[in-house]
């Protein structure tokens, strides 16, 4: 089985600011992270690998030091990583960003299986995964809780939503996209560590994609940010309460009570 | 689709609600679209838009007649026993033809797990922009065009996104972030069938069984009047014991923060925030809440927040109503004891 599994490098921390000219979220000097979301898409990769021998490819699109976390995930089990950079890819929304992966896994070649985490937690549109799918003209497994049977050729999942819950059959290939309660993810060993270092992670841009240049970076996403704020801080007259807890407690039940008279 | 000179933006009207039912109900997000979407037809009044819903399903017989009078014009009624369950690549398919048959200005949808994994399928089939999780939706006075208004990069910056050159302008919204308009019970309007392909139907993803959650794991923050919510300040899973106490006594809900459940004190049905859950109930309690723009955007449209914090700079201490200044621990449970009597 060949199975990618997308990652996306992220802040740390969520002092964020934004540039001015092309609205985007700035990365420089930011510290950074592999996504939450995506380290549980990486231990399924890597025990579908275990079980089904093959190849565990980790795929990340971003700036240079994506590296890093592509050697993260290497160090936890992954074989090998590609990174997917050059400046015309800057800039791209979910509709571009998912075209310039889907590029990338159809260049990698004979992929079974997709995974990604539900979401990006700076971004947190959840879309690149489904994005992914359709631009590959797979069908896609969202929100999945659970690896109940998989095959070689098929997997029987379990889907969360709102309401309960699902189980279905895919025939590979597939996108999936996976939630925390599919596993526990693994921290790299020792060895892992030392060979995540040695390992050369291949670089690809715009033009070994191969991309449609009307498709990609700024000029290519359909959506645009026309303006940025800072959210507004809710313009309102707050009543403190200082004093011990059975004070606060009686004060609060008298404003309660003068509110449902009102 | 890319606008062009063939194919330019008058060719497309209507404003399009994705509808969603569950357990043979309109989704009540469906009905609070509804009425934002007469709010953005009526702005593009000048090009003849109507409201329409896209209901898709089975066995939906009769469900149009609380979508008309929810203010929908047109009802696009697919119904069908191959979209019993949520397959994705069936809908997509269907919404996908149908977009192009009909050609909707706007099509919005709740930002459901349905309606997450739906949309972003069906914006790269029609190759046109999705803006997910929007907070806000208007249209621009001069070019008519949809500005949607979200939180962006964990809720640190509000983003106005547009999609200019491509149709149609699509969106997925919280449920809870637009109000249900008042019901208009005579509301009728005109009913239209659609059917599935049968090369729609053949698809490598087959649905082998659902099942809903049972009474215990159901967590209803929609409906609750009052949100009891613990935070950070809660310490431990056992800490929570005082929230579910309030909450009890007051027959609400129990919220939570995200990072007491990434620290495993509570299940991630609690939790309200970007993440989680966009909640408006009537009396909200944060206990042990920082108040991290990430959580607000989920809770500060509830008509009277209550926060208590040990630290009177806290965030939350300046959205709430009342702030209380105190140890949760001992504060909660003098307001337990008070209102249990």
């Amino acid at each position: 089985m060949k199975i990618v599994v997308c990652v996306k490098q992220v802040p740390g921390t969520t002092e964020v600011s934004i540039d001015p000219e092309t609205k985007r979220l700035i990365r420089e000097g930011v510290s950074i992270e592999m996504n939450p979301f995506d380290t549980y898409a990486l231990e399924q990769g890597i025990l579908l690998k275990e079980k089904h021998g093959g190849e565990l490819v980790v795929l990340s699109m971003g700036p240079k030091r994506a590296e890093l976390t592509l050697r993260e995930a290497i160090a936890c089990g992954a074989d090998r990583g590609v990174l997917l950079n050059g400046r015309p890819l800057g800039g791209s929304d979910t509709y571009a960003t998912s075209y310039i992966l889907s590029q990338g896994i159809k260049k990698i070649k004979d992929v079974n299986l997709v995974i990604c985490g539900k979401q990006a937690v700076d971004g947190d549109t959840a879309q690149v995964g489904p994005g992914i799918a359709a631009h590959l003209g797979w069908p896609q497994v969202t929100y999945v809780s659970k690896f109940i049977e998989s095959g070689e050729s098929e997997l029987k999942l379990e889907r969360m939503h709102e309401s309960g819950s699902d189980v279905s059959v895919v025939a590979l290939p597939a996108v999936l996209t996976v939630l925390k309660d599919v596993n526990i993810p693994r921290i790299p060993t020792l060895k892992g560590r030392l060979n995540s270092r040695k390992v050369d992670i291949t670089v690809w841009d715009e033009t070994d994609l191969e991309t449609d240049f009307e498709k990609i970076g700024l000029g290519g996403s359909p959506t645009r940010v026309v303006s940025t704020r800072k959210p507004d801080a809710r313009d309102k007259h707050t009543i403190v309460l200082k004093g011990s807890a059975s004070d606060s407690a009686r004060e609060l039940m008298k404003i309660l009570k003068s509110r449902l008279e009102l | 689709m890319k606008l062009s000179e063939l194919d330019s933006a008058d060719n497309y009207n209507d404003v399009w609600v994705l509808g969603e039912v569950v357990e043979g109900k309109v989704h009540r997000v469906t009905l609070e679209l509804l009425g934002k979407a007469k709010d953005l037809a009526e702005k593009r009044a000048s090009s003849g838009s109507k409201v329409v819903c896209l209901l898709m399903g089975y066995q939906l017989d009769g469900l149009e007649k609380e979508l008309f009078s929810h203010h929908a014009d047109k009802v696009i009624k697919v119904d069908d026993e191959s979209l019993k369950f949520f397959n994705d690549s069936i809908h997509a398919s269907v919404v996908t033809r149908l977009v192009k048959k009909y050609k909707p200005e706007i099509m919005i949808s709740g930002a459901t797990s349905k309606g997450r994994s739906l949309m972003p399928l069906v914006a790269v089939k029609l190759e046109t922009g999705l803006t997910a999780d929007c907070t806000g939706l208007e249209i621009d006075e001069e070019s008519g065009l949809l500005l949607q208004t979200r939180p962006a990069y964990g809720g640190n910056i509000i983003a106005t996104i547009k999609c200019e050159d491509y149709r149609p302008q699509m969106s997925t919204v919280r449920q809870g972030v637009f109000k249900v308009l008042p019901e208009d019970v005579s509301g009728t309007g005109e009913l239209i069938s659609e059917f599935v392909l049968d090369e729609e139907k053949q698809t490598s993803f087959t649905i082998i069984s659902e099942e809903g959650l049972d009474g215990e794991t159901r967590v209803n923050l929609h409906d609750a009047n009052v949100i009891v919510t613990g935070g950070r300040g809660v310490k431990s899973a056992d800490g929570f014991k005082v929230i579910h106490d309030l909450a009890d006594a007051v027959n609400g809900a129990v919220g939570a923060t995200r990072a007491t459940i990434d620290s495993g004190w509570i299940s991630y049905s609690h939790q309200v925030g970007q993440t989680g859950l966009t909640v408006q109930p009537e009396v909200y309690i944060a206990c042990g809440v920082s108040g991290q723009i990430q959580h607000l955007v989920g809770m500060q449209s509830s008509d009277f927040i209550i926060a208590i914090n040990k630290d009177p700079d806290a965030p939350i201490m300046k959205l709430a109503d009342v702030a209380i200044v105190g140890d949760l621990f001992e504060v909660v449970p003098e307001i337990t004891k008070l209102l249990s009597n």
